[in-house]
């Protein structure tokens, strides 16, 4: 067709493979969308509809599930339910047609707030531990820097998880069991030598013109870092940020395993939902879909940095 | 302003020794060339003098201020990079007030100063653009923008013409020895070409392998070559080297090469007998038909204005720089005359030039400077 007279050396691709290439995006998108969308329908259905078999496409939209995620419930009588005064508000009334009345919240916000400030607290030492660190292999002559970053680079060598044993009883004797500080220290500890690879490469990529040159307009060398390296950096800065925090905010096993009470995250929170009277599965959907929301957030205000952060390397600007 | 004195400088990156023992001073408002090929240590000598880089060894003074192991943020001096590092986060306007923000300089007087330089650039139509979309030539000025603002006690440019195409580096190698006149800042060049060095500098340091070999002004680097490296390496085409084996005496006048004597400055040391070559510029050669010196036309370069015709002699090839109307055939036997009161002769061995009248008084302020 038009291959025959294409002057470019970087040839256009054809439309028959630019259909083929839409077709298997779309068709990638729709699989991992699939249980995304399943796990959000399930969240807006009665507790009835989320079970029936076959399963409902079309039904009545409830919030019963969202109802149910954050509050604790107690069955009565309908006799005492009728001696109430009436419904206040939308979550009363539809707790009272089951039979039972809110008993008050559930633990879901203190969890909810706890994956917050661990996965985004965590997220912020890693990065700026990381982003000093890499700064540092990639500027100065650090004695045996090769070993050290093999060595940093090592603790990724294995799942997190072989050291739990370890890691469990050293918690308990320092006193770092359930506690949002020993979850961030843990998560930060994880999550560094990622950052410090990742971050490293970026800031290699930086000349070191900049700094020499805002060195010598009469900058220390850590204005320099600050004013002219960190801006430059912000890209890479963002893609570790994310990878960090999509790893601090989903860890379960570690969250479970040295986690309860007080500083307990939603990962291991969510499940337990579904003990608290019957199957409650919109109740586990809801509570699923708001921990969605703020890796969503992030990750669509940063999905340009995201982006360059995964082709990092393929392209040089 | 103020003068840069630089003793005995030495740096060695563990086992390479990048520049070996240089001294030279650059008086206050002199333009300096450091000039030589890549890896002869010119960018580390400039480096050292912006404090970038610690000697292993020397000092440096500027302004009789010993600088040498101060950092750079402590040294009053600008320093234009190969590829000008403009924030590319900044616009023209921050770039150029970038050393003013350090210095603490209220913002109204940033602001006066930094419109005043692009005045005297040429580029306050630029000043809040962004620097990413900039041609060479204004990324260029806003670099000596960012420079002259702060007014230093001198301008240190590595090769800051390097990235620029050749009709432009031209235009730019004007603009900054204009630069230079209007504001004489104390100014340390870094270039591995010579027509910048010669176009603009005051002085010249020819570097090679880590030493100076040859410090002093455009016109004594090119008539009165202190080795045979400066003098291979200044000048296009470069010196013709006609090699001979003798000895000759404090005094001697004429040297012989084959059949022919051949003229030359007085000599103002003896030479013991041993390989020898005579350093003739191809401006300084001429066709005579009488003359014992004997070659054929090997070929020539058609200049537009003259040509170059290269002959082949007993003494290996000899370039002559000739009005263009001649033509020659290849082939065509020749004979060589030489312009004798520019002749240079060298040790071939060693490659230092032998004293002559020519070279009266300038060897001996090579040798002050080392």
């Amino acid at each position: 067709m038009s291959s025959a007279n294409t002057a470019h050396s970087v040839v256009e691709p054809s439309a028959r493979s630019k259909r083929i290439a839409a077709t298997l995006v779309i068709l990638y998108a729709v699989i991992t969308m699939i249980p995304l969308v399943w796990i959000f329908l399930t969240s807006i259905k009665s507790p009835p509809d989320s079970i029936s078999y076959p399963p409902k496409i079309l039904f009545t939209p409830s919030l019963e599930g969202y109802c149910n995620l954050f509050t604790t419930r107690t069955r009565q009588t309908p006799e005492y339910i009728a001696s109430l005064p009436p419904p206040e508000g939308m979550c009363d009334a539809v707790t009272r047609e089951r039979n039972m009345v809110i008993a008050g919240p559930s633990n879901f916000l203190p969890r909810f707030t706890n994956s917050l400030i661990i996965a985004f607290g965590s997220t912020f030492l890693a990065v700026g531990l990381g982003t000093l660190a890499a700064y540092g292999f990639s500027r100065f002559k650090v004695p045996l820097a090769d070993d050290l970053l093999f060595f940093i680079l090592s603790t990724r060598m294995m799942p997190p998880i072989a050291v739990a044993i370890p890691i469990y009883l050293m918690y308990r004797q320092l006193g770092l069991s359930d506690t949002a500080l020993g979850m961030m220290l843990l998560y930060t500890a994880v999550n560094v030598s990622l950052a410090v690879w990742l971050l490293k490469g970026f800031i290699d990529e930086i000349p070191r013109e900049y700094e020499e040159a805002a060195m010598i307009d009469g900058y220390s060398r850590l204005q320099a870092f600050r004013k002219v390296v960190l801006p430059q950096a912000t890209t890479g800065i963002a893609a570790t940020a994310i990878f960090c925090l999509i790893f601090a905010w989903n860890e379960y096993a570690f969250a479970s395993l040295l986690t309860s009470g007080s500083a307990q995250t939603a990962p291991p929170f969510i499940p337990t939902i579904i003990g608290e009277g019957g199957q409650d599965w919109p109740a586990v959907a809801a509570g699923t879909t708001i921990f969605l929301v703020p890796i969503l957030v992030f990750t669509i205000l940063l999905r340009k940095q995201l982006l360059r952060g995964i082709t990092f390397g393929a392209v040089r600007k | 302003m103020a003068e840069i004195r630089v003793e005995h400088l030495r740096k060695a990156f563990g086992e390479f020794v990048a520049v070996q023992d240089s001294s030279f001073t650059v008086e206050d408002g002199e333009f300096l060339a450091l000039l030589g090929p890549s890896g002869c240590g010119k960018t580390t000598t400039l480096r050292m003098i912006a404090g970038l880089e610690l000697p292993t060894g020397g000092t440096i003074r500027l302004g009789g201020e010993d600088v040498t192991y101060r950092r750079a943020s402590e040294r009053d001096i600008a320093f234009v990079f190969q590829l000008f590092a403009l924030y590319p986060h900044m616009n023209v306007r921050k770039n150029i007030g970038f050393p003013l923000l350090a210095q603490g300089v209220p913002k109204a007087e940033i602001k006066a100063r930094v419109e005043e330089t692009a005045r005297l650039l040429q580029i306050d139509h630029i000043l809040d653009r962004p620097v990413s979309g900039l041609a060479g030539g204004d990324r260029q000025r806003v670099a000596l923008g960012r420079a002259i603002v702060r007014r230093p006690m001198c301008f240190l440019m590595d090769e800051p013409l390097g990235t620029l195409d050749a009709e432009f580096r031209e235009v730019m190698v004007r603009e900054l020895r204009e630069l230079h006149n209007r504001i004489h800042a104390t100014t340390v060049y870094v270039t591995h070409d010579q027509i910048e060095a010669m176009a603009m500098a005051d002085k010249i340091a020819v570097m090679n392998h880590g030493v100076i070999e040859q410090f002093g002004t455009p016109q004594e680097i090119y008539d009165r070559p202190a080795s045979m490296y400066v003098a291979d390496f200044i000048g296009s085409p470069p010196m013709n080297f006609i090699r001979f084996t003798g000895g000759l005496a404090r005094g001697a006048r004429t040297a012989r090469i084959g059949a022919a004597e051949v003229a030359m400055p007085e000599l103002r040391a003896d030479v013991a007998p041993g390989e020898l070559a005579l350093g003739v510029r191809p401006e300084h050669v001429r066709f005579s038909d009488a003359s014992p010196l004997r070659g054929a036309v090997y070929g020539s370069e058609y200049l537009g204005t003259n040509q170059i015709v290269t002959v082949e002699t007993e003494g290996g090839l000899v370039r002559a720089r000739l009005p263009a109307e001649q033509n020659y055939r290849i082939g065509e036997p020749v004979g060589l005359t030489f312009k004798s009161e520019r002749l240079s002769l060298f040790d071939a061995v060693s490659g230092r030039a032998i004293p002559s009248a020519l070279y009266e008084g300038a060897l001996r302020r090579e040798a002050r400077h080392g």
